[in-house]
């Protein structure tokens, strides 16, 4: 690219958007890269749209050939499906949502519970070996969830726990533990220790400075942390399809990919239970999307 | 810690009032004491759930345990071992992962990169943008396979449907060798784009501004400030974003599970599902554990890298 035109020189349109040394044409060019960006971003939300018109297609148009983009007839009777049973009551799946809601959301209370003092606990204390113990503790994070899964599968048949929702619940903990500690360690480092010592020189234990002083701040990231826990848990499939069996039991990740079985399959029905599914997980997403970084990247990379 | 003081005070007017007690005998003391009660719970967990299960399987690995025979475990040294490493299977699955990785990561890098630097030029409507390109990374991989089959579908897929209309040859997209290995890559690539882009994005919005003007006045093309500026910087954060991605790439197991089912024949079989075939399907769990050990060295090793490359960037 050829050395062009400064800055102060080009007053025309393009100094009042964005970053400086804009070239002559950069007008054009911005066209060109905004295009891109479109064509981008149909191309990565297309799927995302399907889904939620094919939830609302009725079924001939689900299957019509060629596809139909537009001219549909629009159908609430797949949402139905996946909670109102042909008869009467709940279908199985309704209760699988169920079992999501309550293993979810227990562990993720759990791992709140655990990892958010110990996690305190590595940001202010001398801790033997602090960063082996930490890198320890992420490493478990990334053991191959089907590893895992066979000594646990014959531990968990031993004692008890296997297609029992408990199970299920200690698993994921242990899943979101690292995750925690990892995550709340960097916004108790962001709390600054002053505060504890403050408190302890007007005479307070340790704990009660941490009870009344920290823990207040940590709130919001509590709050981010936890929604990250609750979107890992919600939406795990290996540990729920092999220690689970009985619907009464199941969560809604294998029993949505368990309606695929069979000869035919109701795609209707699916992309309305996947919608149902992801819907949660958008909307709480979008409010930590503040913090998606460090969550995605289990606490490891903050900016 | 000799007072186990209430923990909330339900009147906040009183705190400045209160007169603690005495500051306690050993401060250093009651910290250790506070930092194992605090620590230990968690520990405990992961040494149960994490730890011990990883012994047991390692244990298992050196007999020949079948979790449907029952019976005794026959101790047989390195029998599995070494079945395993001289397995033309086992090298055919390694293969198969290593360009499942190669290929999804590199292509969610490149694309990546590109989307962020894209998003990073504009300056209006960058959060809406950003937060439209993240929505595939959100979702379940269950919800990610059964969609994708259902559009990869040879018949009624919309994918083929719209290559029709635009006068383009149907593809068996799911049930043909080498497709369905493309389809798995593609899949996983339109849904850990987004990952990358995200993390390369922050790398790209925390380069200094003043750099590009400094370049500028010295009149540096775009490249020039894009190799000697922007990718020097940017380089350490993608490539923690990378290193992330090749270890979740490597331990893949749930897309292929429900997208293809490891088939057609065994051509997108990746090592997490041979695992699970040798464990649940095989019931060889001895086999299946020797198998899971040598991943998780693998991933032991990816991981130490990963690590120490991100401990090394925080010291900086």
């Amino acid at each position: 690219m050829a050395v062009s035109v400064d800055e102060a020189v080009s007053t025309g349109p393009a100094p009042d958007h964005g970053p400086p040394a804009r070239r002559l044409g950069g007008r054009g060019r911005s066209v060109v890269e905004i295009a891109l960006l479109t064509v981008l971003a149909v191309v990565m939300l297309f799927p995302v749209l399907w889904m939620l018109e094919t939830s609302i297609k009725e079924n001939r148009d689900v299957y019509a050939i060629p596809a139909k983009f537009f001219d549909f007839a629009v159908t609430l009777q797949h949402y139905k499906d996946v909670f109102v049973a042909q008869g009467d009551g709940r279908t199985p799946v309704s209760v699988n949502f169920l079992n999501s809601v309550v293993v979810a959301g227990a562990s993720t209370v759990l791992a709140t519970v655990l990892g958010v003092p110990a996690a305190w606990a590595y940001s202010r204390f001398a801790v033997k070996a602090k960063k082996d113990q930490l890198f320890f503790i992420l490493s478990t994070r990334f053991m191959p969830p089907v590893v895992v899964v066979i000594p646990i599968f014959l531990m968990y048949r031993q004692i008890g726990l296997y297609d029992n929702k408990l199970g299920l619940i200690l698993i994921y903990t242990a899943f979101n533990v690292p995750f925690t500690i990892w995550m709340m360690k960097g916004f108790v480092d962001e709390v600054p220790a002053e505060y504890e010592d403050a408190a302890m020189l007007d005479g307070y234990t340790r704990l009660q400075a941490f009870w009344r002083y920290t823990l207040p701040l940590l709130v919001p990231g509590i709050a981010a942390t936890a929604v990250f826990a609750l979107i890992f848990s919600w939406n795990e499939f290996v540990f729920a399809t092999f220690l689970t069996s009985s619907d009464s039991v199941r969560t809604a990740p294998p029993a949505i990919a368990g309606l695929i079985g069979g000869t035919t399959t109701d795609w209707g029905l699916v992309a309305a239970a996947s919608v149902v599914f992801a819907l949660p997980v958008l909307v709480f997403a979008y409010l930590v999307r503040k913090h998606l970084i460090a969550g995605v990247t289990l606490g490891a990379v903050r900016r | 810690m000799k007072d186990p003081a209430p923990l909330t005070t339900d009147h906040p007017g009183q705190v400045v009032s209160v007169t603690p007690p005495a500051p306690g005998r050993s401060r250093r003391l009651s910290d250790r004491w506070l930092a194992v009660t605090f620590i230990s719970p968690a520990m405990l967990l992961l040494l149960g759930m994490s730890v011990f299960p990883l012994l047991w399987a390692l244990y298992l690995s050196f007999t020949d345990y079948s979790a449907t025979r029952g019976g005794p475990a026959n101790f047989i040294g390195f029998g599995n071992y070494t079945a395993i490493l001289t397995s033309a299977q086992v090298h055919t699955r390694a293969l198969t992962t290593l360009i499942y990785v190669v290929g999804a990561v590199g292509l969610q890098t490149v694309l990546g990169f590109g989307i962020a630097y894209l998003i990073s030029r504009r300056t209006r409507g960058r959060g809406a943008l950003t937060t439209l390109f993240l929505v595939p990374m959100m979702l379940s991989p269950v919800v990610v396979g059964l969609f994708w089959r259902f559009m990869l579908d040879a018949q009624f897929g919309v994918v083929n449907s719209m290559l029709g209309s635009v006068g383009l040859g149907q593809v068996e997209w799911l049930t043909r060798q080498r497709t369905a290995l493309v389809s798995l890559i593609v899949v996983d690539t339109w849904q850990w784009t987004p990952f990358i882009m995200l993390i390369a994005l922050a790398g790209l919005t925390a380069v200094p501004k003043y750099l590009y003007e400094a370049a500028s006045i010295d009149r540096a093309s775009e490249w020039f400030r894009f190799r000697t500026i922007t990718l020097p910087l940017v380089w350490p954060l993608l490539l923690i974003a990378v290193m992330f991605r090749a270890i979740e790439a490597f331990r893949l197991f749930d897309l292929v599970y429900i997208l293809t089912s490891g088939g057609p024949g065994v051509s997108t079989e990746t090592l997490s599902f041979h695992i699970y075939k040798v464990a649940f399907l095989g019931f060889n769990s001895g086999t299946a554990s020797a198998y899971g050990i040598l991943m998780v060295l693998v991933v032991i090793v990816l991981t130490q890298f990963y690590l120490r490359y991100l401990n090394k960037l925080k010291e900086d």
